[in-house]
């Protein structure tokens, strides 16, 4: 056998088999999932609401008489407003520096922090496609609705946002993967994440080839495993239109 | 036909850019229990946006729109349950894509009148029996032609039990084989009492159909009349102009 495989073969139990190794990288992979889709999650929450916020504001607030909710909604748009500017405005690396080092910096759950600051990272832009799908939808569905005497929640509810998914799937699923591929940089602020768990096979074992490879190759995978689960989804949706 | 006025505006005014467009100028007009009003006139004259006035889908800038006896443009009228006793149809039929042509249907009287659903469906499916679609209840709008979307658009709005059906050229985005089905429809819910403004390029529709056409131009009303008034003898020179370029 020649003498190359054989070293890469040393090499990989080295990397891998030796104490354990492998351990790293099955904790990593657990954390960068559960990092991924919590953060998914708040981020979502945030994407409605502000997309929520931004969207009423657009279409409701020149007709909407003086009153309290009206002055509400005016600073609770000024409010999304600076929110989308700066956080889409500044590198994810740099937010999660500030969460993990100023915000929050008396917490000592690593794992938290990071959902918390990918969460408000990812809301940002989950909120303006979901204000741009909003806006896609013709204006005659939600007229159809007014002019039935549902209310503008209703209307958004149970007319404009179900068509609105469907058409910002692809969007969203995108925006998914690279939430999932970002979560790469939590290891900067200590999260045992997939990328860390390679770092740290590395550091023991001064060995970067096997690592490295497996972790592109994990993330990969993932990527392409919930590319074909949105696919399906998606087909599923789309069955009811013709 | 009784004489209780059902619609009345007064001054209805709708005015872009601070005035400088007036898409509707002072409007006054009266509509009858039971009467079927036609409004033509040419494009931009505003009549579009007096039908969409009525229900507040366009918010006026000045004037007052009466809808049985209520300003519905006093801040403490809820325009929702106004809209509740409005149907109205558009001229791009905007059913909802989402949902099954009975779902359409169920959807405004279960959330709002709180029908049941075996209630509604039964409702609905007698109602699409009437238009000859009952056979389609389970099909999505995207599989049904113009004509047939149309008429799922104005069971949609006789779902809600309206006092009033509003048109907003209801044929207008139809294959011409396909008017006959639609106006076939309004023409017999207008047989059945219903009280109807119309705003169509429909003159035979209108013609036949109308107790009084309004004709508008540059956002008011100028001539108001019978259909054989307006048809036969119109007074207003933008009337005979308008006729003399569609007839």
């Amino acid at each position: 056998m020649p003498e190359w495989i054989l070293k890469l073969a040393k090499d990989f139990s080295t990397a891998f088999i030796v104490d354990n190794r492998w351990k790293y990288i099955v904790e990593g992979i657990q954390n960068t999932l559960i990092l991924t889709f919590f953060a998914l999650i708040l981020g979502v929450v945030f994407g409605i609401i502000v997309a929520g916020i931004r969207t009423t504001y657009d279409k409701q607030y020149h007709e909407m008489r003086p009153s309290f909710a009206k002055a509400l909604l005016s600073i609770g748009n000024a409010i999304s407003r600076v929110y989308l500017t700066v956080i889409r405005g500044t590198p994810a690396m740099v937010q999660i520096l500030i969460i993990f080092f100023i915000i929050m910096a008396s917490s000592d759950n690593k794992m938290l922090c990071g959902i918390i600051a990918f969460g408000i990272n990812s809301g940002a832009y989950v909120a303006e496609i979901i204000r741009g799908g909003i806006m896609s939808i013709d204006v005659g569905q939600t007229e159809a609705g007014r002019s039935l005497g549902l209310n503008y929640m209703q209307t958004m509810w149970f007319i404009v946002l179900p068509q609105t998914f469907k058409n910002i799937l692809p969007a969203l699923a995108n925006e998914f993967i690279v939430l999932l591929k970002e979560t790469a940089i939590a290891g900067y602020v200590g999260v045992t994440d997939l990328t860390r768990g390679a770092n740290i096979i590395r550091g023991i074992t001064y060995q970067s080839f096997w690592p490295l490879m497996a972790i592109a190759a994990i993330y990969l995978i993932m990527v392409l495993f919930f590319t074909w689960l949105v696919d399906v989804l998606e087909r599923r949706l789309r069955k009811s239109e013709r | 036909m009784n004489d209780k006025i059902i619609i009345e505006t007064r001054g209805l005014c709708k005015y872009y850019k601070g005035g400088e467009i007036k898409a509707l100028d002072m409007v006054d007009t009266k509509i009858k229990q039971g009467e079927v009003v036609v409004v033509i006139g040419p494009s931009g004259s505003g009549k579009s946006t007096y039908l969409r006035s009525l229900n507040r889908l366009e918010e006026p800038t000045g004037g007052q729109i009466f809808f049985e006896d209520v300003d519905i443009c006093d801040a403490k009228n809820d325009i929702n349950l106004t809209r509740r006793k409005m149907g109205m149809v558009f001229q791009q039929f905007n059913l909802f894509p989402h949902m099954t042509i009975l779902k359409n249907l169920t959807l405004a009287p279960m959330k709002l009148l709180k029908m049941e659903k075996g209630e509604a469906e039964e409702k609905a499916l007698a109602l699409l029996d009437r238009v000859g679609l009952k056979d389609r209840a389970g099909a999505y709008p995207a599989q049904l032609s113009g004509g047939q979307k149309q008429r799922v658009a104005i069971v949609r709005a006789l779902m809600m039990s309206p006092d009033v059906m509003l048109f907003d050229e209801p044929t207008s985005a139809l294959d011409p084989e396909m008017v006959g089905e639609v106006l076939s429809v309004m023409k017999q819910l207008a047989e059945e009492g219903m009280t109807m403004v119309v705003v169509t390029h429909e003159m035979g529709f209108a013609r036949e159909v109308a107790d009084r056409i309004l004709f508008m131009a540059d956002g008011q009303i100028k001539e108001i009349g019978t259909p054989e008034e307006i048809f036969a003898n119109p007074k207003h020179p933008q009337t005979q102009q308008f006729l003399k370029s569609i007839l």
